[in-house]
């Protein structure tokens, strides 16, 4: 039997000052594993800085937002027949030593989705005050709706299985995706742990969710959740 | 009539004369141009018929024509609007999947050169 296939995948968006650098200690911990950065159009030179350092680039023709850029490559690691995919964003938040931990959990206990997850053991310590409030109220809203807590609902840094790559190469919120992620899983009654991982502060560039996005995210986040429940239909046979 | 009528019926046969031109020049597609076409005659036969207008006033139980019609207007203006968004939502999302469909043939395209000149 061939050995499950590995992709690592990392959306960017004018990250150039990060995402070399997260591509080479991607590289470090998994040497062999294939990297794709998807690139969302940057203004900056992300795309020629990821190939620079032996990642393949799939270069977007406009720019999708975070949840467009992320199916995008969910769709193509799903065609070229990838049994899980890693995603670690480019701005280097996410510890890629914690890769190997989050694949192992995905092989080990066969659930569709593994979460990287800063406070899963207490710890957050890069998150700031408004972040905390959000993920607190998102913890206590999605909590009767997934039937179990969940740490770090906002967190990108995840492990999917095929089960889960073929669901979100169909069906994939297209803005903030994370929360909304989830009670897609939900909705076909799939599985999800959660792994504690340290985060980082970003290298470089700036957040895409701004003052006045950061206002607007709740309501649109809300808005998903509340929609995706309505959609509810159970694990299909 | 008064003046709020004759403002309306210019405004009605202007936006009409518009949405033509625009159709003319190709500006607009002939399925998106009917909604306004028929907010523009509605507006317009509603100013140009004043009975109408007390008609419409008396079934909405309101003393004022102009407020009736206005109400009306309004309305159908929200309903184009709403459809208009409808239409928004499925091309962004069209939009999407094309992007992302051209960007991955794209990538696999190169892919196959690579192989195929052996880099």
């Amino acid at each position: 039997m061939s050995e499950p296939r590995l992709l690592i995948l990392i959306p960017a968006f004018n990250e150039e000052g990060a995402v070399g650098g997260v591509v080479a200690e991607v590289r470090q911990v998994m040497p062999g594993a294939p990297i794709l950065v998807v690139d969302d159009c940057s203004e900056d030179s992300t795309a020629a800085v990821a190939r620079l350092s032996g990642a393949d680039v799939l270069p977007l023709p406009a720019h999708l937002g975070l949840g467009g850029c992320v199916q995008a490559g969910y769709r193509l690691a799903f065609e070229l027949g990838y049994d899980f995919v890693i995603r670690v964003d480019g701005d280097g938040q996410h510890d890629p030593r914690y890769i190997p931990k989050i694949l192992e959990t995905l092989k080990r206990e066969n659930c569709e989705m593994v979460i990287g997850s800063r406070f899963a053991d207490g710890g957050g310590e890069h998150s700031g005050l408004l972040r905390r409030l959000g993920i607190a109220f998102f913890r206590v809203m999605l909590r009767p709706i997934l039937g179990k807590p969940v740490h770090d609902p906002t967190s990108g840094f995840v492990g999917v299985n095929r089960t889960a790559l073929a669901l979100f190469s169909k069906s994939f919120p297209l803005e903030y995706p994370e929360i909304e992620a989830l009670v897609v899983l939900q909705r076909k009654r799939f599985r999800f742990i959660e792994v504690p991982c340290r985060m980082r502060p970003r290298r470089a560039g700036r957040s895409t969710i701004t003052a006045l996005r950061s206002l607007y995210y709740p309501v649109h986040v809300l808005l998903g959740v509340f929609v995706n429940v309505l959609k509810f239909e159970g694990r299909r046979k | 009539m008064d003046r709020l009528d004759h403002v309306m019926i210019a405004f009605s046969v202007l936006l009409m004369v518009w949405v033509l031109a625009s159709l003319r020049r190709a500006h607009i597609r002939v399925e998106y141009s009917v909604s306004w076409l028929a907010a523009a005659l509605v507006l317009f036969v509603i100013f140009e018929w004043p009975s109408g207008q007390r008609w419409l006033a008396q079934a909405l139980g309101l003393e004022d024509a102009h407020l009736a019609v206005l109400t009306i207007a309004g309305a159908v203006f929200l309903a184009v609007l709403y459809r208009l968004s409808l239409i928004l939502s499925r091309l962004k999302d069209l939009n999407i999947a094309v992007m992302q469909r051209v960007a991955i043939l794209e990538f696999r395209l190169q892919a196959m050169e690579k192989t195929h000149n052996g880099q």
